[in-house]
């Protein structure tokens, strides 16, 4: 049997969204904008707070700032190859559309969660950007090595990989629900918790909560682990974190297939 | 009069039955919303504990944690999910010409129909407020005195009112830009910022706050709130309410007027 080209298919995908967004260009443009404005109104407040205060939870404030943009990196990524997908899923669980993605000689999973790229939130991709170059240099006692530049990208990209593997579970199980209006909100509540960092969360209520949210679920894995590579020296604990991202990125992705091939079996079409 | 008052009530019913549909799917997105507060006690928490103080900006860790659950609650009357986005996608699909030939007025319908929606909604809300008002019971200071209690039902009243008039405003642009979507993002981001529902607007430099004093997103969230916790006092209270309800007037003027303008551009899109 003849395999597509993945590559090339998804090139294609890309090159059809851009093309398509391209067509509304000013609709693109304050779409960027937007989601760029969000990210500034973030860091105001975090601005804010650090008037008042050297240091969160051992994190001063550009260290912190590297983490705010771990978090932008992830989520444009995240926003642009993903969330416009795993949204069409339900639509298309909804209407039926999923047949012809079926029937289609390429690998569901694959075409489902790569068809459409939103360009527009790369946006916030180039704005952390400025904000690393900006911020790391004033992180006391910093000194940049090649290390950096290898396993930084990498963490943010299994980063990326968990994030995804969480949402196209969540799709997912709009096959079994029929319509999952809610799965939106749901995402952002559960994201919502991995956009701090891991020691804020202590005490009681806590360190539960952390050890499910990077065991169970590994979200709080996401984030902190790149940022903490980059903002923090190298302790043994940083290297059971890293080596447990990697871990961690691998069972997600084949739970998540795994998932999503079951749900995918009680699929019924719908309308015609 | 009563033929009048006989129509609003049908469609007062009429909408109250319509939002009742879905009121399972409602109550548990209610207690979701709670969710982010859980990160919010977190955070503050290790704030307070890096900062080594007891007050920032005048409030301390529970008066902090006390706000943002305030907050929910005066979002709960101010915020118009869907009005301005409601009201620019009649004018685009030109549905609103029903309201140029029905003898019924437009700003009545939707101030009705939203009145519904939100008695339902506090009507589902109410159990998921009260679970969570009482697990954080311990972060409150306690009932305020009767009179500043009043003052405090009065201006989520008014910002309710304000809530309405504004976003009615903001949809009545569509009038002259049919696809209003990425303007109203912009105004959401303004409004949750400058609102004081990402944090108490008291922490702000005195620039921006002198700026924020001047907008009347404050009466959106930070006012009310920050009155139950009794940082708003005696005089000060007195003229913040009158400032509110001069916002409402403005508003209330001003969406008449760009109804009016409006409906003079309108040129009926669609079948």
């Amino acid at each position: 049997m003849n395999h597509p080209s993945y590559l090339g298919v998804f090139l294609t995908f890309a090159r059809n969204s851009l093309i398509r967004d391209m067509t509304f260009r000013a609709n693109f443009l304050i779409e960027a904008v937007s989601s760029v404005s969000w990210m500034i109104m973030n860091l105001g407040f975090y601005t804010l707070v650090y008037r008042f205060t050297p240091s969160i939870a051992d994190w001063d404030k550009y260290e912190f700032f590297v983490f705010i943009s771990t978090t932008m990196f992830v989520n444009s990524l995240v926003q642009a190859f993903f969330m416009p997908n795993a949204q069409e899923l339900s639509e298309l669980v909804r209407t039926g559309g999923l047949d012809y993605a079926l029937l289609k000689p390429i690998d569901t999973q694959f075409l489902v969660s790569l068809q459409r790229v939103n360009w527009a939130s790369l946006g916030n991709f180039f704005v952390a950007l400025l904000l690393l170059g900006y911020a790391v240099p004033k992180i006391e006692g910093f000194e940049l090595s090649v290390w950096h530049f290898v396993l930084y990208p990498v963490y943010v990209l299994l980063g990326v990989f968990i994030l995804y593997s969480v949402m196209i579970t969540l799709a997912a199980t709009s096959i079994w629900l029929g319509r999952n209006q809610s799965l939106y909100d749901f995402w952002f509540y559960i994201t919502n918790f991995s956009r701090y960092p891991m020691e804020i969360y202590e005490g009681t209520w806590g360190t539960p909560l952390r050890q499910l949210f990077t065991f169970v679920i590994p979200i709080l894995v996401v984030i902190n682990v790149p940022a903490r590579l980059l903002a923090r020296q190298l302790g043994s604990e940083q290297v059971f974190l890293a080596g447990f991202a990697v871990l961690a990125t691998i069972l997600s992705l084949l739970g998540s297939r795994w998932v999503f091939r079951k749900a995918l079996l009680s699929y019924r079409s719908a309308s015609s | 009069m009563y033929a009048r008052a006989q129509t609003w009530w049908i469609i007062l019913k009429i909408c109250l039955e319509e939002r009742l549909v879905y009121r399972g799917d409602f109550a548990l997105g209610t207690l979701m919303r709670f969710l982010p507060i859980v990160t919010q006690i977190f955070l503050w928490t290790a704030v307070f504990a890096s900062a080594g103080s007891v007050s920032i900006a005048g409030y301390s860790l529970e008066d902090i944690i006390a706000y943002y659950l305030l907050t929910m609650l005066t979002r709960a009357f101010s915020s118009m999910p869907g009005l301005a986005s409601g009201i620019a996608r009649q004018v685009r699909d030109g549905e609103i010409k029903k309201f140029l030939i029905q003898p019924i007025d437009l700003m009545s319908y939707l101030l009705l129909s939203r009145i519904a929606h939100k008695l339902v909604y506090y009507l589902v809300a109410a159990g998921p407020f009260a679970l969570v008002y009482y697990i954080c019971r311990s972060y409150f200071p306690g009932w305020p005195a009767p009179e500043v209690f009043a003052a405090f039902l009065l201006s989520l009243v008014l910002a309710f009112m304000l809530g309405f008039f504004l976003e009615a405003s903001m949809g009545m642009i569509a009038f002259w830009f049919l696809e209003v979507t990425s303007l109203l993002f912009v105004y959401m981001l303004f409004t949750f910022f400058f609102s004081g529902h990402m944090f108490p607007l008291d922490m702000l430099p005195d620039f921006w706050k002198g700026v924020v004093d001047f907008l009347p997103f404050k009466f959106l969230a930070y006012f009310p709130a920050a009155v139950f916790l009794g940082k708003i006092e005696g005089d000060a209270l007195v003229q913040g309410l009158m400032i509110q309800a001069g916002w409402v007037l403005f508003f209330i003027v001003s969406c008449r007027y760009l109804m009016r303008a409006g409906f003079n551009r309108y040129s009926g899109f669609g079948g």
